[in-house]
């Protein structure tokens, strides 16, 4: 199967006057095309700083990192990386937002901006085109967001905890909402998150990272047998509790 | 407006009688303040050669008017003002950007920005006008030495405080430094660079009006210090007058420009 990103051996470590974090030791793991997968860990494990590094805004120390079998720095592969917080520009509309990364990278034409509209019709935006930020809930606010990375027609999507400052309720049905869209687009996505129930009802697998230093614990693959494999499907399915004991027992055990 | 409960009238009456008592007190304040001014002096109690007196003012303005002469004054000082205040602004925001590029340079600046600011620049004019001479860009310059530093340093701090997450967003969009700089940095700093030209403006006046005391054949700082020397405190407190009227005017035309800024942003 196709690979859309490998990472061999990867270090990192964080260097200040009062010394030395270390962050990653040996994380080697891959992620198949159009597979979606979920990175758990304890908290300051180091998980932002493993998408960082996959993103390119910091480099390994050691080991390398492929996306779609070029090294991280030759890549021309377009990187979404959807952060923890939305990010959305007050003194933009939504519109003005979502076309952001095209701005920066020099790549508004008609087709994109039409592709904008689009997304922000399809997903339910459409008639905030013009509001500012504060205007929308948080969930819209999010999928703003999320169009604002998939506008650039990222073939990976990374995504930082990206419903952790919205409230429970509103929580499953976005990360549910977002899941689905991510799929629909047939993206390859890696998901940090602190929410288990989130990393099951939405990954093809799961990722468990050890305290910091992190280094891989263990990888889960989620296999279930539904007829229409939904998150929400999923969160009732009778394997999503043995899932959910499975890598509770594992982020809790020291070795 | 029938449909207001009569709770919502009466304080609705309350705040308009409030802002009522408010306005007119400020009028009686400015009317007893000159009366009293005007009928002392004709009494005799204050000596109206010292303190001039209301009519005496207005009489010496409307002289200067029908002359024409008060428009050079106004115009010289005006345009001076301006100008350092443009100046400034642009200045600041460049060298500000230009610090917030390189971290090194700002740290490796700072303390001379620090000293620079802190220095009573009155002390700076005599030495311009050696340096320069007694002209219109002595005047200026010394308008523009008053604001710059602080307006620098106040400028980079406001570019250093910017959220990071923000930044961050656009490196992860595949933008640079450059992008940071034009998409994030300078539209949220607006706010901050309105208000620091809330206090440019008038920091530039005190300025010019330092450099026309030492330096102007012109303007209203020569009027005033011209008119100290020959005694003609009639020109005198006009120019006075006429400096408070011109500083309220050029600081509203900011809160305007603000107003307008909040408007669209
Ligand atoms: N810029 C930095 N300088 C120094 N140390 C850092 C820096 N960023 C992160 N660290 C340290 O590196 C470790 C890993 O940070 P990271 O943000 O990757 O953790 P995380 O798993 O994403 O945490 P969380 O679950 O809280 O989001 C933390 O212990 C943190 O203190
Ligand atoms: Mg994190």
């Amino acid at each position: 199967m196709e690979q859309v990103l490998e990472l061999k051996n990867i270090h990192y470590a964080y260097h200040t006057l009062e010394g030395e974090t270390l962050a990653l030791t040996d994380i080697s793991f891959a992620l198949n095309k159009g597979e979606f997968v979920s990175i758990v860990g304890p908290s300051g494990c180091g998980k932002s700083t493993l998408l960082s590094l996959i993103s390119g805004l910091i480099e390994p120390e050691k080991g390398c990192i492929k996306i779609n079998g070029k090294y991280q720095k030759e890549s021309t592969t377009n990187v979404g990386y959807m952060l923890q917080h939305d990010e959305l520009f007050e003194w933009r509309t939504i519109y003005n937002n979502v076309i952001l990364g095209l701005e920066v990278q020099h790549m508004l034409t008609a087709r994109t901006k039409k592709r904008a509209h689009d997304l922000l019709d399809l997903y339910g935006l459409g008639q905030f085109e013009t509001s500012r930020p504060s205007e929308l809930s948080g969930g819209m606010r999010q999928r703003a967001a999320l169009i604002r990375t998939l506008v650039l027609e990222p073939d990976l999507l990374l995504l930082d905890e990206p419903f952790s400052a919205l409230d429970y309720q509103t929580r499953l049905t976005v990360g549910d909402d977002i899941g689905q869209i991510i799929r629909k687009e047939g993206k390859s996505a890696l998901l940090v998150t602190h929410d288990l129930s989130e990393a099951i009802s939405l990954a093809d697998r799961v990722i468990i990272l050890s305290g910091r230093p992190a280094s891989i614990k263990q990888t889960i693959p989620l296999i279930f047998k539904l007829d229409l494999d939904t998150p929400l499907n999923r969160r009732n399915a009778p394997e999503f509790k043995t899932y959910f004991n499975l890598i509770w027992k594992e982020l809790n055990t020291d070795e | 407006m029938s449909n207001l409960s009569t709770e919502q009238q009466t304080y609705l009456l309350k705040h308009r009688r409030h802002k009522r008592i408010v306005v007119l007190s400020r009028i009686l304040i400015l009317l007893a303040f000159l009366l009293t001014w005007e009928l002392t002096a004709r009494a005799g109690i204050i000596d109206s050669f010292i303190f001039s007196s209301p009519t005496k003012i207005a009489a010496c303005f409307f002289g200067m008017l029908l002359d024409k002469s008060i428009f050079l004054h106004l115009g010289v000082t005006l345009y001076e003002t301006l100008l350092s205040f443009l100046l400034v602004i642009a200045i600041s925001i460049l060298v500000a950007v230009a610090l917030w590029f390189s971290s090194k340079l700002s740290e490796i600046l700072d303390p001379y920005l620090v000293v620079l600011n802190s220095l009573p620049k009155s002390a700076l004019a005599p030495l311009l006008i050696v340096w320069l001479g007694a002209t219109k860009t002595t005047i200026i310059v010394a308008g523009m030495s008053v604001a710059i530093f602080g307006s620098i340093l106040s400028l980079y701090t406001s570019f250093t405080v910017v959220d990071p997450g923000k930044i961050k967003l656009i490196y992860t969009l595949g933008g640079n430094r450059f992008h940071a700089l034009s998409k994030v940095v300078l539209p949220s700093s607006i706010p901050a660079i309105i208000s620091n030209m809330k206090v440019n403006i008038g920091l530039c006046l005190v300025g010019v009006i330092i450099g026309e005391f030492l330096a102007a054949r012109d303007g209203l700082g020569y009027l005033i210090i011209y008119s100290s020397q020959v005694f003609k405190m009639d020109w005198l407190l006009m120019s006075i007058v006429l400096l408070c009227i011109m500083a309220t005017l050029l600081y509203s035309l900011i809160s305007l420009l603000e107003r307008w800024c909040l408007h669209r942003f």
